[in-house]
Formats: structure tokens, sequence, C-alpha cells
């Protein structure tokens, strides 16, 4: 795997700074982790850099020396807004977008938002919508023994055993830890205590063409909800995986790459 | 005299049954609201009953959706105290209504003032920032934002207490165009600030900047508490605030009985209860991520203490042994507590005379012996050298006359 360049971006009136990995060639993709950091989704960000330049983003907070620019966010549109100010920086014109989780609704929020501005777009198992008959798991207050069948369809598989590895003693324990727990509380700040923003009143702005993936086995928001977001996204494709969780990209990520591949037409 | 108001008569499998006693029992499992009913109206006899006995202040808390506690309103009771205890020179100590929780935060610059007038300015107001699950699950505080709403929240009602013209409030979480609070405190410009905190951090170091008494609100006694107790020493010097302990205050369990053997018998099965089902939080709803800023997480996970302490496998001869609970003979307890109070420069003791299952009886009765022969030595410790800023001012000069006679 390559190593990314990574450009420090200082953006929102130089209150916020901003990693940015950028990686491989090819028409730019920017890919919008979810809950738990970039740290955990390199290896997929890897994949997608084979045809693709990715940018990949920090969420605002999570960019080491700077825990505080959570703060210089209040709101959901300050959020959006933000991410736009960050695609000018770049001057990604029409990029594609690929979201997990939490990031996948900060994609979609935004192709609603800037219809024009994003070309295709992939949503992996993206929060955002509520049913009552179908409660989202609060992912931040699971118990260590509800998190990873929560998160993972294989509890005690090599990707659930690799996303939940932290360094055994030292500084560099302390930090995996803090990182873990911080990107957490900085993505949380959008969609405490329930991850919805009204985006459903929204979504039928969405121009892009855009593909839902989902895990089958998803414990934190249930696959049903693959069909809620398809009939919100004029002409939105669903595939469901098997044998994964929440997270099918690390789970299952040959699968997850060759669909993603295919729909973005690399 | 600290009270949490809990459930007292929990089923005997509970701690099989549940893994934390916050969020999760469900009321119509546990609870009978006739027994609850007999709880609150016992709580406030107890602690009725504590003023007449001499004891300094009483003290109520806020808390949700739990069997620790659940003085959903603390100025609800402190109403109540605050009415029965005229004449008395007692303090009413709200410790108190959590801001974060609440909006628009003046309604408890109201209550407070309210409180204030009708104990004709006996009012200490405390404002814990709240506990983790109290703001963030019962009341949906955003997590990375409970601290700095708390902070804004404290100005707001700060300023609309003693502010002499209307004003308006512009600012990040509250917006009011036009505040000019009805009633206001009779303490002016306000009545005395507590602030609670679990550990030395960034509430610590805001407290003594603003001057405020700081509650170091422990259940673990203070010999567990002496690192936390020179950190926040460590401050007050570094801030340049004098050394005054009534800038400190600190939480104690406290069991007294004719003798060590009838005192460990009486306390026991009340301290288990206490330790086993009551505190019992796991650490998913401890730690929710964002409670704690980016400093404060950083160092916890360097230096947690209490990590790796499982209370459910520790008995009431250990919560003894280490000091959580201080139990024993008159003598004992007064021994035990004044090492604390020196070692710590603890200026007020905050007494939890009752805990866990102890029925009401038994409370008086530790009350009363705690009153009678243990409070009268302790009290004067800091008297003669030092000045209580942190006490309302109509009940400074009234107070060594009260222990006088208590004693």
């Amino acid at each position: 795997m390559a190593t990314p360049e990574v450009r420090r971006l200082r953006l929102w009136q130089d209150r916020i700074q901003t990693e940015v990995e950028i990686s491989g060639r090819g028409p730019p993709l920017v890919y919008l982790h979810g809950p738990w950091g970039l740290a955990p989704d390199r290896a997929f960000v890897a994949s997608l850099a084979e045809a693709n330049t990715v940018y990949a983003p920090k969420h605002p907070g999570t960019t080491r020396g700077d825990p505080e620019a959570v703060h210089a966010l209040d709101t959901w549109f300050d959020l959006v807004v933000y991410y736009g100010e960050l695609f000018d920086k770049l001057e990604l014109s029409a990029p594609a977008l690929v979201g997990h989780s939490f990031g996948a609704l900060v994609a979609a929020e935004f192709a609603a938002t800037a219809p024009k501005s994003v070309g295709r777009m992939v949503l992996i198992d993206p929060v955002g919508l509520w049913r009552d008959d179908l409660p989202v798991k609060n992912w931040m207050i699971l118990s260590d023994k509800a998190r990873r069948p929560s998160l993972f369809a294989d509890p005690e598989g090599e990707a659930a055993r690799r996303f939940f590895e932290v360094p055994s003693e030292g500084a560099e324990r302390i930090d995996t830890l803090a990182q873990f727990i911080w990107a957490q509380a900085c993505s949380g700040k959008f969609v405490w205590p329930i991850a919805d923003r009204g985006f459903a009143k929204r979504a039928h702005r969405i121009a892009a063409p855009t593909l839902i993936l989902w895990g089958k086995a998803d414990g934190i928001i249930a696959p049903a909800y693959a069909q809620e977001f398809a009939r919100r996204i004029s002409g939105a494709r669903v595939e469901l995986i098997d044998q994964a969780g929440h997270l099918p990209h690390l789970e299952q990520p040959q699968t997850v790459m060759k669909t993603v591949r295919a729909f973005l037409g690399g | 005299m600290f009270h949490l108001m809990p459930y007292r008569d929990l089923p005997a499998d509970f701690d099989q049954r549940y893994s934390s006693a916050y969020i999760d029992p469900v009321w119509f499992d546990v609870a009978d609201p006739d027994k609850v009913g007999q709880y609150y109206n016992a709580t406030l006899d107890e602690m009725l009953f504590a003023a007449k006995a001499g004891l300094h202040g009483l003290c109520t808390n806020q808390h949700h959706q739990n069997v620790y506690g659940f003085m959903a309103n603390p100025s609800i009771m402190g109403a109540v105290l605050a009415k029965e205890t005229n004449g008395q020179n007692v303090a009413i100590i709200q410790l108190g209504s959590t801001l974060p929780s609440t909006t628009p935060p003046t309604r408890i610059a109201e209550e407070y003032a309210m409180l204030d007038c009708i104990s004709g300015g006996r009012l200490v107001a405390g404002f814990p920032t709240g506990l983790p699950t109290d703001a963030t699950i019962s009341n949906g505080v955003i997590p990375v934002e409970q601290r700095e709403r708390y902070r804004e929240a404290l100005a707001l009602v700060t300023k609309a207490w003693s502010a002499k013209e209307i004003f308006a409030w512009n600012g990040r979480h509250y917006q009011l165009g036009m505040v000019n609070l009805w009633p206001r405190p009779i303490q002016q410009p306000h009545p005395p600030i507590w602030i609670p905190g679990s550990g030395i951090s960034s509430t610590a170091e805001y407290v003594v900047g603003q001057d405020h008494c700081f509650c170091h609100l422990s259940y673990y006694g203070a010999k567990n508490a002496e690192q936390v107790g020179d950190r926040y020493w460590e401050l007050v010097a570094r801030k340049g605030r004098d050394d005054n302990p009534y800038r400190f205050s600190f939480l104690q369990l406290i069991g007294v009985a004719e003798t060590d053997a009838e005192a460990e018998d009486l306390y026991a099965a009340h301290a288990e209860y206490f330790f086993h089902k009551l505190l019992y939080t796991p650490q998913y709803y401890q730690a929710i991520p964002g409670c704690l800023e980016y400093g404060a997480l950083v160092q916890a996970l360097q230096n947690n203490p209490r990590a790796g302490i499982n209370l459910r496998e520790l008995k009431a001869k250990d919560f003894f042994a280490r000091g959580f609970v201080v139990v024993g003979s008159p003598k004992t307890v007064r021994e035990q507590l004044m090492d604390g109070i020196k070692r710590l420069r603890m200026g007020h003791l905050l007494a939890l005379l009752h805990f866990g299952s102890m029925p009401t009886e038994l409370c008086k009765r530790n009350i009363d012996l705690f009153a009678r022969e243990v409070l009268p030595h302790l009290a004067p410790q800091w008297d003669d050298r030092y000045e209580d800023r942190w006490w309302p001012e109509r009940l400074r000069t009234k107070r060594p006359a009260a222990m006088a006679a208590a004693s």
C-alpha cells in the first residue's frame, strides 16, 4: 500500500485544520469515513485509489494536534457548508463521493444540498433516517459485549480483530484509544442522540447516480433501511452484502470493491 | 447532610438482572410508586431531622433514570426544606440542578432565586455539570457540548441574577431577547456557588479561576482522595488563590453507632447495597465519548485510579477497611474524619448519613449520633483562622452559636 500524500488544510476562518490523505491516480473521488475515524478504513481507501485519485479528509476534530476543531462547527448546516469549503479548497469539481455510516450521511446531505457538485455516489450502511419500528442503535454507548456483534457479522473474525486492535502498552496505546473515542465524540456531535437531522426532507434533491451498499448483518442500522434510502433517492440501486455487518468494506472488502468499481465505471 | 434519595428496596437479584443502576432498570419491573412516595417523604423527614439535630446544611441533587437517586428536580425538594426550616440556621444546599440539561437555564436561575427568597437568603447554589448519563442520555445533551453549554449557562444565570438592566443574551447555545429575572436572589450579586467535580480537570480549573467552592464528590473516601486533594491545592496555589479550606468540600459516607462492632454490623448490608446495586454503572455509560474533553480523556486513559476496581467483588469489610465508608463508634468516626479533614484541607464535609437500603429509623439514629458526638468536634477546625466565604452571609455569624447549642 503506497503511502498517501498528507495535505494539511486550514479552513473555516483558520479555526479548523484538516488532514486530507491523497492517493492514487484517476478521476477524483472523496471518501468520507465513519464514526471511528479514518484509521480503520485505510486499506479500503488504498483499494479505491487503484482506479481513482482518492481524497480522504479527516472529520473536524480528528486531525492530530487540533482536537478543538470540533468546537468550530455548531450545527449540521455548518458541517455541510464546511464540506463545500473543503471541496473548493481541493479544487474538486463534481467528484465521486463514497461514504460510510456517518460519513455516508454527510455525503448524501452534501449531494442533496449541492446536487450539481457531486458526480456519482456510494453510500455504505449510511445512517440518517429513522423508523420507530427499527430503532437505530446508538453506537457510542454499546457495551464491549454488544458492540462486536452489532458491528460485525463475524464478531471473532479477522476484520473485527483488526478493528479493535490496540497496541498493548505505552503512548501508542493511549493515542490509539484516545483517537478511537474522540473520533466518535466529534462525529457524534452532529447526530447525537438520534442520527436524524431531517435528511428525509431533502433527499429528493439528490441528482447523483447512487449506489447503496448494506451489510446484511448490520446490527447498528437494519438492512431494511437500504430501501428507505433507495425510495427517497431517485434511481438509487441497492446491493446487500452477505456475511457483513455495519462495516462491509472491512468485512467483505473484495465484494464491496468489485461492486463499487463496477458502479463507478473504473 | 447529603441525601441521594435512592430506591431502598430493590429486588435481591437486582444486580444479576441489570448490569447498570442507570438507564436500563425498567420502572415497571422494579419500582413501586407507593413506596417511592414514602421514600421522598422519608428523605425530607430525615433531612429536616438533621436540621433540627444541628447539621449546618441540607444537600439535594439531581439525577435521572436510575435507582441510585432520583430527585429529578432538586428544587422541589429544596422548596420543602427551605419552607420547613424557616427560622433555623441551616443552609439549603442545592448541589444541584444541572445547567446543561435545562433549556433555557434561566429556569434554574428563577428556581434558585425562589429558594433564596423562601429561605431568607440561606441558599447555596450548586451547579454540577451533570453525570454523563443524566445529561446526554436522559436529557439528550450532545456529549462534546456538555461543558461549553454548562459554562455559557452559568454565565447567563449569574448575570441574570444581578443585572440591573434588562439585557439580551445572544449566546452560542442560548438566545434570549429580554432577560429580566423575577425574582432575584436575596444574596447579591449571587448566592455562594459550589461546583462538584470528580477529579482535577478543566472543571476544577474553572472553579478555582472563578473563585467558587469545589466539591469533590467521590464515593471512595478521603483516604483515596489524597492525590486529588493535593492536585487541587496545587491548582489553587498556581492560580494565586488563598489556602482557605472552605473552598473545598468533600463527600463521605458515614455510619455511627455506639461501638465499632455495632456500627460494622448495622451498616454492612446498606454499604453493600449502595456499592453493589446503586452505584454500579458500567464503563460504557460512564465514559461516553465526548463527555471528557480531549485533554481530560488522554489524562483519564493514562491514569484512572478506579479502573480495575470491580465494586461487586468487594464486601462490606472491604468498603470499611478501604475507607469508602467511615463507620464506627463516635470516637473512631471522629478520628477518621479528622484525619481526612486535615489531610485534604476540607472546609465542608458533605456527610452522606443515609446510604443504600438504610431504613429511616437507622438513618435518624445515625444523624443523631453524628450531630451529638461527632460534629461538635469537627466543626471548629478552621473557624478561628478562616472565614467561610462560600457560606450564606446571614448564616456565617450564627453558625458558631448553633454549634455551641448542638454540642
